[in-house]
């Protein structure tokens, strides 16, 4: 033990010892941290477009089903504002009428995306007397905070914006499809002529210049919601703060950034 | 030529080449070694290098210099993603010269909407006034919004256009920029549509709406802020229901105090359709 405690081993005592080992590390890694800061600031500075800094911003989507007259005016608006391919299976976003019959089992649809509104007037349709609830679900792309899509990109075509939104960078996409595969809200479509994959981008390049994205613009009765999540002064935290919020197939972990209020379980 | 292979050789070799100091004299031990080397090994280790080499070169061409910079992907997609042209000028812009229009729409029922929602994406008019936007007048437009459907919410204004004025224009009537209908409406059947037809097919379609709601005149100009009254105990449906009730002897009795008294008439009979269930 006396050996130990020796006062003059290596010629230095234990405790000098340890205090130049701190003083060593601290003096070999102060720059690095400081520089790796500067690094970091650097990165977090990045204007795009005239004055947008994405890492400023969070942006999610609120949808109120209460709300939702299903005119389809958002999947119109979303067509025109995008270019989207007018062929009836290619929507960014759309809107889905659920009919729950009494027997139990649902019946979904969504004729051209609801583009031109559901027109077949109710007194025509057959099974009226057997619906015991029915409503309207508008659905677009959920921006997941851990999205499946961008996961499987091959080459890293499809992205997440430091502000959330997932996005298709579409010099780069191959079309190898797998994105789509992934989506599990079937949100991406292969554009026919480009041939590579495209979804909804909450209308990134309106977002930039401090508009709202074009469905949201347009919805009548103000279904759609669009804001800021991690600011408390933001229509859409007033959104959540009132309602009963849902998302789509929470079980899936994908953490999306759209969210419903009053969602029937039937949703899918 | 005939090449025996001899380890200690290419040992001594190696020895040779990195003893010496001088500089002229290295080169020269270096050309020596590479000469000494075996012909096959000389030829496959210059594939090995370009084998090594090339996919780092590719990798070097292909890649994006931006690549990489904030994430696992082109920085520069961003801008062209944000350089798409903008459609619908949204809703500020319309006031700058239409002030007197919206001033009126945004006291009316449709102050929700943007004018972009009937008169189509109107960034180009914004910035040229050569360019029309439409007006649609046709009677076809407002049931897209309008037409009763079940599956919209109740409370919201809905027609069955066969039975509305059929063939008439709806302008002809209703302003689309202050759009209170003609009159107030009579009936609460003009708002709320689909419990007047549950109703219709019920024991109590004989029951105006106003025997169990107290309907006060404010709630047909402000649906919202104005509510009618809703029955609030048994006792209500008691007055028609009981054993002792003075009414007609077709409705069927209950005894009020045997009858599953821990609950309100309505959460178990929908008194819109009380057949149900």
């Amino acid at each position: 033990m006396k050996k130990w405690q020796s006062e003059n081993a290596n010629g230095m005592k234990r405790r000098k010892f340890i205090k130049n080992i701190l003083f060593s590390l601290a003096a070999l890694t102060t720059p690095a941290v400081l520089s790796a800061q500067e690094a970091l600031k650097k990165l977090q500075t990045w204007i795009i477009g005239e004055d947008y800094n994405p890492f400023e911003h969070y942006w999610g989507m609120g949808i109120d089903i209460n709300k939702c007259i299903g005119c389809g005016k958002c999947a119109d608006a979303c067509k025109k504002e995008n270019d989207v391919p007018k062929a009836p299976f290619f929507f960014r976003t759309w809107v889905e009428r659920y009919r729950i019959f009494k027997s139990g089992k649902t019946f979904v649809d969504s004729p051209n995306g609801a583009i031109n509104g559901f027109r077949k007037p109710y007194y025509e349709s057959e099974d009226k007397d057997k619906v015991i609830r029915s409503f309207f679900v508008p659905k677009i792309c959920n921006h997941c905070d851990n999205p499946p899509c961008v996961q499987v990109c091959p080459v890293g075509a499809t992205f997440k914006t430091p502000d959330g939104v997932v996005l298709v960078d579409g010099d780069y996409c191959i079309g190898c499809r797998y994105c789509i595969q992934a989506c599990p809200y079937g949100a991406r479509f292969l554009h026919p002529e480009k041939r590579t994959a495209e979804k909804c981008t909450f209308c990134y390049h309106r977002v930039v210049k401090g508009l709202v994205p074009a469905c949201v613009e347009i919805c009548p009765t103000q279904t759609r919601i669009f804001g800021e999540i991690k600011k408390k002064a933001s229509p859409l935290m007033r959104f959540m703060r009132k309602h009963k919020i849902g998302v789509l197939k929470p079980s899936l972990n994908t953490e999306p950034k759209v969210y419903y209020a009053n969602l029937d379980m039937e949703v899918r | 030529m005939k090449f025996k292979f001899n380890p200690d050789d290419l040992k001594s070799l190696v020895k040779k080449s990195f003893s010496s100091d001088n500089i002229n004299k290295r080169r020269q031990s270096m050309k020596f070694f590479w000469k000494n080397l075996p012909e096959q090994i000389r030829r496959l280790s210059v594939v090995a290098v370009i084998l090594f080499a090339l996919p780092l070169v590719v990798r070097q061409l292909l890649i994006p210099t931006d690549f990489g910079k904030y994430g696992h992907y082109r920085a520069s997609a961003l801008d062209e993603i944000v350089s798409q042209e903008i459609h619908y000028a949204g809703r500020e812009l319309c006031n700058e010269c239409h002030d007197d229009v919206v001033e009126v729409k945004y006291n009316g029922y449709h102050k929700t909407l943007t004018c972009e929602v009937c008169h189509g994406p109107a960034f180009a008019h914004t910035e040229d006034d050569a360019i029309e936007l439409e007006a649609p007048r046709k009677r076809s437009y407002c049931p897209t919004c309008h037409e009763y459907l079940p599956s919209r919410p109740s409370g919201f204004p809905q027609i069955i256009s066969a039975r509305h004025n059929s063939r008439k224009a709806c302008i002809k009537c209703h302003d689309p920029h202050d759009p209170k209908p003609p009159e107030t409406p009579r009936e609460c059947k003009a708002c709320h549509a689909e419990i007047s037809y549950t109703k219709a097919v019920s024991k109590h379609v004989d029951i105006p709406c106003t025997r169990c709601h107290q309907t006060p005149e404010e709630h047909k100009i402000r649906p919202r802020e104005v509510l009618p009254s809703k029955p609030h105990n048994r006792e209500f449906c008691g007055s028609c229901h009981a054993l002792d009730a003075e009414s007609s002897e077709d409705i069927p009795r209950i005894d009020l105090f045997e009858h599953e008294r821990r609950y309100n008439c309505w959460q178990c009979h929908y008194p819109h359709l009380p057949e149900a269930n």
